[in-house]
């Protein structure tokens, strides 16, 4: 169970709050139209698996309703921030710290 | 005689509350105070149980959660059944009632042993793999017996009939075990205001200091104890949770705690409470205090009834007034233990020898053996022990200085307890919960919690401080650190001063050489309750097993549900001594939630029964339930499924809704379509870009069905929308799909749309809908409202009004799912059930029939109308669907699922597509799911169509229809296809329109 | 009814705006009347937890610019309350106006005033904002008393302890399987706001949890 939190209402709050909405900071593309069978199926089937550092979306559905970017360690499960929609990740690699 | 075993003085039991409890059909005595455990040991109860593969007579062994023997089934009435109850753990009530879970068919007649080395040959170390595997069919019959023969006690066979609930808690600081270390922790901690929870599995907190005769401060121990319980309870902030086990420690410090809430108070919870409770708790920081366990030796014949861990036999003279023998053998590798010796001299009772595996070992606690005239063996060992049912002799040889070899002669010591001491193991399992690897220390010889990620320290004999006074000075230096972390700063608490020995360096023993080779000598067992024995990890290894994982898998090595709490250690070291290893080469297997076994009960709480899952109602629930509706689950919603009349079959009550629909008018509750209220400049060019149809030119006032994609293109939703203003919409979706649609919208709004003007709100609760279908639907609208025009050419098809209807001012929207003349309206739910009511009032007349989702089913079939999720499963496209009409490809904006359905697999042919079936035979109807085939003589396997999606008998028509998809299914029009049953029936149909009846919807544009 | 009001309701242009309350005498039937019309349970003398519907109020859902000056004074305006912030309520009288969203706000209000309200605000606003009436969708329920607390806890996730759940703090969250917009409205009062369809449930997981602690069931004149 994790505890997220909220960049919106400024708390940390239950899991069971929340819903994931899978990797963040992809984009539609702008002209999905002029897209190759290839670039949109990257697009809509193909994500990220690491192991480490991901970002995530994740909608705070009983409560705020907002969506908002979490930085989490797949390893660990930490969570290492959260941020709004629309603003760029502070942490993007591990410390050595958190890696050791 | 009884409770020949209990001594006249001392204990902390109640003599003055005598207690009578029933353990195998036999009645005993207890006092308040005792566990199920000390009450039988005091009545001189030898075996408790058999074991799981041997069928070996069985002892208590250990005095508190790590018991793998005296494990019973609970319950005095078939509802109260509770299985896998350790008796060390379970106080004494008046009334009790115990069975062994071992030892079937019985304690006394040793059917195993019947047949002993029969079986005894049967089960080798992978049994399970070698054994059972094959045939596979005959696992059902194995298991039965072996289930039984294992002592894994039963599930009650009638409901429970008590209550358990959860408690959900955030607290500061979280300390687990209240013995010195953790109370001390929570004085330095609440002292400085933090919010504190302390939580320990015994009825009474104290933990060691209650098991011994420990001075602080020159005065007992449990004086201490008491004054500082004394002192949290009276803090606000400070909440003591006795009988609670903190079971399992998960993400992001949530823990859980099970309590035990009435379990000590009788077989059956007072009224109004529950039984137990567990505890969610989220902890800025977690303290673990949980101690340690005492490791038993490893030796021949070492699981007969009478060997015992030192330090319960200590637990029971001290803490229960139990001496669970006469003649005391101690086997030891440590000075700690010797205090088993003196407290058992201390009882009135002979120490025959206190055997030590050092040779070389002299100090205070050696000085104090010989001061009592206790005899000495160094550098010796104990082999085996002698006896049948219960321990007469301990046979004892000298060692080498390492402890792997014997040597020189051995001697036969009698005696009738035989207790031993191979150190103590921290109780690491709830940090390795969080993942965290423990690591080996060679001076604790034990492992010790790991790194971890969770905001977790740890205190006393956990992080291998084993002294009383470090225990208590460690515990209140981590109790301020854990409280200054939270934002406490926080003093340690001033703790007592203990006076203990000194204690020289314990010897790295587990498992005692035999004269024998290990598979030769008597069976020496690391786990007791799956019956592991030293040669079968040795043999294990030698059949190539290497990862300490893989041995415990092979072995069951603390698959027991004492998760080899006692084994473990003594396990990994003669893993590693076989394979020549070091104990930290080899590794530890990981310990997993739960500590100990929590009831279904518990983890279930309060969410069961009629509280399991929100049921949600509609505003007319009330009327549905009065006219007898049969419901139907659709999400959490409780929807009408038809309105049976008395004596009524289900298939006659919906041929009779069906056709009073189309031949007069019906009434279906559509309460539960979700709504959503859209607002905003951009509302219109938002709908764009999530349905697939256009939008941009529906005028205020009128309705337009949509179906809307996932960027694959395939269809996950659909409805009807309506503009209610120039910037002001309200979409309904599926019953079903109403949450996620919101979530949906919102998500496209708020990651890739920010841009546009637009707030969507559910309304789907607010709005009571009532749509009446049929032929006489207007007339009957017409007699309960005055204010609408519903002239067919004023308020046409696809038109919404506002106005009143039956005095509630209500929206009504003229669309249809039946093909039927249609009107919904929508009034706010508190007048749901008035208009409702009302239009049976005037509806009488023209036979106004509630119908429910069944019957609206069947004529949306009729109709060839589609149900997202009955006939689309994420797999099917509008095309798919012979739904082009609902795609407006040359829409500026490239909406949702327009690329994903051009990708290649989207435009092939021979796609399965949505057609109408029609049997042959109009009276079979065709059961859904079922596959087609072209060939049914077709050699298997035999290549497959597609499959039946809805499937009805319809009145209306007098015969079955049904739709599926098929290959190419579009283009095959009249061509026979075959549906092979499971009953061995092949039904012929034919593919056809999926508009059943009135193909040019005449019906509802009336 | 203002001028403003009958031309809003007779001609519908950018948003549909409806008087939703029947004119003539209508009887309203609120999400948990099946429980509150039976009660007959005794009713304990010193009960350790009171429950009652607060039935048929006014809600209205509020979105807008939070960051807007003009939307906070316009909101201010129409209603008496300045725009609360985050996780907290206003309250003035039988108003209470409620932060759920950086974008969305709960009005609450007597039962017969969601038109005049939902009126009064547009008149104030301007730009994108929007009035949702939720009226019929939500009820309000109350729990009060000293194991109210204990109560919540049985049922939310949250952490309602007084350190951190004061009073005025509202605070949308899980309840039991269903959730709920909670507000603290005093030391053991506490006021919970719950859809319409999940009302029956939340009522009947209440009071099953209240069972220890000497339930009241009602209003507590």
């Amino acid at each position: 169970m994790f505890y997220i939190f909220c960049p919106y209402c400024d708390e940390h709050r239950e899991e069971e709050e929340f819903h994931p909405k899978g990797q963040a900071h992809l984009s539609r593309p702008a002209d999905p139209d002029a897209c190759t069978d290839e670039e949109w199926g990257n697009f809509i089937y193909f994500r990220d698996n690491p192991r480490g550092i991901h970002h995530e979306i994740w909608v705070h559905a009983i409560g705020c309703r907002k969506f908002f970017n979490v930085t989490r360690d797949t390893q660990s499960y930490e969570i290492l921030e959260s941020y709004r929609m629309g603003s760029a990740p502070r942490i993007t690699q591990l410390t050595d710290k958190q890696q050791s | 005689m009884t409770q020949f075993n209990r001594l006249d003085n001392g204990g902390r039991i109640d003599r003055s509350k005598l207690l009578s409890f029933e353990f195998n059909g036999q009645r005993y005595k207890g006092f308040a105070g005792d566990t199920l455990a000390s009450a039988l040991l005091a009545n001189g109860v030898d075996v408790i149980g058999r074991s799981f593969k041997y069928s070996r007579p069985r002892g208590i062994v250990a005095a508190s959660a790590e018991e793998p023997n005296a494990v019973f089934q609970l319950g005095a009435t078939e509802a109260t059944q509770v299985p896998n109850v350790r008796a060390t753990q379970q106080e004494l009530f008046d009334g009790l009632v115990s069975q062994p879970t071992s030892g079937w068919p019985s304690l006394s007649f040793d059917f195993m042993g019947v047949f002993g080395t029969l079986l005894g040959r049967m089960l080798p170390p992978g049994f399970y793999y070698k054994t059972f595997m094959f045939p596979q069919a005959a696992w059902d019959t194995y298991e039965k017996y072996i289930r039984k023969a294992a002592g894994l006690g039963r599930s009650p066979r009638e409901p429970d009939v008590d209550t358990y609930d959860h408690l959900n808690h955030h607290t500061d600081v979280l300390i687990v075990g209240a013995g010195p270390s953790g109370l001390s922790a929570a004085l330095s901690a609440a002292r400085a205001g933090a919010r504190v929870i302390l939580a320990d599995e015994q009825a009474e907190m104290g933990g060691s200091l209650l098991d011994s005769n420990d001075r602080l401060d020159d005065k007992p121990a449990a004086e201490w104890v008491k004054a500082t319980l004394e002192e949290l309870a009276r803090y606000d902030n400070v909440l003591l949770l006795p009988r609670a086990t903190v079971n399992g420690y998960h993400d992001h410090n949530f823990l859980t705690i099970h309590e035990r809430r009435t379990d000590h108070r009788g077989d059956r919870a007072p009224a109004n409470l529950s039984r137990q409770r567990l505890h969610r708790v989220r902890a800025k920081w977690v303290v673990l205090a949980t101690g340690a366990h005492e490791r038993p030796l490893v030796y021949g014949n070492n699981d007969l009834p009478g060997c015992m861990l030192a330090s319960a036999v200590s637990t029971y003279i001290n803490r229960y007034a139990v001496v669970p023998g006469s003649r005391l053998v101690l086997m030891t590798t440590n000075d700690n233990a010797y205090r088993t010796a003196f407290d058992w001299q201390d009882a009135g009772r002979e120490v025959v020898a206190i055997v030590d595996t050092r040779a070389y070992v002299t100090g205070a606690w050696q000085e104090e053996a010989e001061r009592r005239g206790i005899k000495v063996l160094k550098g010796k060992a104990v082999i085996e022990a002698r006896g049948g049912q219960r321990v007469t002799g301990a046979l004892v040889t000298g060692l080498t200085t390492d402890g792997n070899k014997v040597a020189g002669d051995s001697q036969l010591l009698r005696c009738d307890t035989l207790a031993s001491s191979g150190g103590w193991s921290p109780v690491v399992h709830l940090s390795c919960h969080t993942g965290s690897r423990p690591v080996w220390d060679d001076d604790v010889i034990g492992f010790l919690p790991g790194k971890t990620v969770q905001r977790q320290l740890v205190a006393g004999a956990v992080n291998g401080r084993f002294a009383l006074d470090d225990c208590l000075t460690d515990g209140a230096s981590i109790g301020a650190e854990a409280a200054t972390n939270a934002g406490f700063p926080a003093e340690p608490a001033i703790v007592p001063s203990a006076r203990t020995r000194p204690e020289t360096r314990a010897m790295a023993l587990f498992c005692i050489p035999h004269h024998k080779r290990n598979s030769r000598a008597p069976k020496q067992f690391v786990d007791f309750q799956t019956d592991v024995t030293a040669a079968a990890i040795e043999l294990a290894t030698r059949e190539g097993f290497e990862s300490i994982e893989h041995i415990k898998r092979y072995t069951a090595m603390g698959f027991g549900t004492d998760q080899g709490k006692l084994g473990n250690i003594n396990g990994m070291a003669v893993a590693a001594k076989s394979l020549n290893q070091t104990i930290p080469q080899t590794g530890t297997t990981i310990f997993r939630p739960n500590y100990t076994p929590v009831t279904f009960g518990a983890i279930a709480g309060r969410h069961c029964n009629d509280l399991f899952d929100p049921m949600r109602y509609s505003a007319m629930h009330e009327w549905h339930v009065k006219h007898g509706a049969k419901f139907e689950d659709v999400g959490q919603w409780k929807r009408p499924w038809y309105f049976p009349k008395p004596g009524e079959t289900m298939q006659q009550a919906l041929d009779r809704e069906c056709l009073a629909t189309r031949e007069s008018v019906g009434v279906l509750d559509a309460s539960t379509l979700g709504k959503i209220d859209i607002q905003g400049k951009d509302a219109r060019e938002f709908l764009g870009r999530a349905y697939t149809n256009a939008w941009a030119k529906l005028p205020v006032g009128k309705c337009r069905y949509g179906l809307m994609c996932k960027e694959d293109g395939m269809v996950f939703d659909d409805g009807v929308t309506s503009c209610m203003g120039e910037n002001h919409f309200v979409m309904t979706t599926t019953t079903g799909g109403a949450a996620g649609v919101l979530e949906w919208l919102e998500l496209y709004h708020q990651t890739e749309w920010p841009e546009l003007e637009v707030y969507f709100n559910t309304v789907t609760d607010h709005w009571a809908t009532m749509t009446i279908a049929g032929p006489n639907a207007r007339k009957l609208l017409a007699e309960l409202t005055d204010d609408i025009d519903l002239d067919k050419d004023n308020f046409k098809f696809m038109d919404w009004r506002q106005g009143t209807v039956a005095g509630v001012p209500a929206r009504v929207f003229r669309i249809s799912f039946t093909g039927e003349l249609s009107y919904e309206i929508n009034v706010q739910a508190n007048y749901g059930l008035h208009v409702w009511e009302k239009l049976f009032e005037h509806g009488a007349k023209y036979n106004l029939t509630p119908y429910g989702t069944e019957t609206m089913h069947i004529l949306r079939a009729e109709k060839g109308f589609i149900i997202s999720g009955q006939d689309t499963d994420g797999s099917v496209h509008p095309y798919d669907l012979g739904m082009s009409w609902a795609v407006k490809e040359d829409k500026p904006f490239s909406f949702i699922g327009k690329r994903g359905m051009k990708r290649e697999d989207c435009v092939r042919e021979n796609r399965k597509q949505l057609v109408g079936i029609k049997t042959k035979d109009p009276s079979i109807v065709l059961p859904e799911g079922a596959q087609a085939v072209d060939d049914p003589n077709h050699p298997v396997p035999v290549p497959m169509l597609g499959h039946i999606t809805s499937s009805y008998y319809s009145a209306c028509l007098g015969r079955s229809i049904a739709m599926g998809v098929i290959k190419g299914g579009h283009n095959r029009m009249g061509d026979t296809v075959h549906y092979p049953l499971t009953d061995g029936r092949v039904v012929e149909a034919e593919i056809c329109s999926t508009i059943f009846l009135d193909p040019k919807g005449e019906r509802q544009n009336v | 009814m203002s001028e403003a009001v009958k031309e809003a309701v007779a001609e519908p242009a950018l948003v549909a705006i409806m008087e939703q309350l029947p004119k003539t005498e209508v009887p309203a039937r609120s999400p948990l009347a099946h429980h509150t019309e039976v009660l007959s349970r005794p009713t304990h003398e010193n009960p350790g937890v009171r429950l009652w519907e607060n039935a048929l109020r006014t809600h209205l859902a509020l979105r807008g610019d939070a960051g807007s000056a003009d939307f906070a004074r316009g909101v201010e305006a129409a209603t008496g309350l300045a725009l609360p912030e985050r996780l907290q309520c206003h309250q003035s009288g039988e108003w209470a106006l409620s932060w759920v969203a950086p974008d969305e706000w709960l009005l609450t209000g007597p039962g017969d005033q969601a038109l005049a309200m939902e009126m009064s605000l547009r008149e104030e606003l301007d730009g994108h904002y929007a009035v949702i009436n939720l009226s019929g969708g939500q009820t309000m329920l109350r729990l009060s008393g000293p194991k109210a607390r204990l109560v919540l806890m049985k049922s939310c996730p949250y952490d309602v302890h007084d350190r951190h759940f004061p009073v005025g703090k509202v605070v949308t969250t899980v309840l039991a399987k269903s959730q709920a917009t909670i507000r603290r409205v005093g030391e053991e009062d506490w006021e919970l706001v719950v859809r319409r369809s999940f009302a029956d449930y939340v009522w009947r997981w209440l009071v099953d949890a209240s069972q220890e602690y000497r339930l009241s069931l009602g209003h507590p004149e």
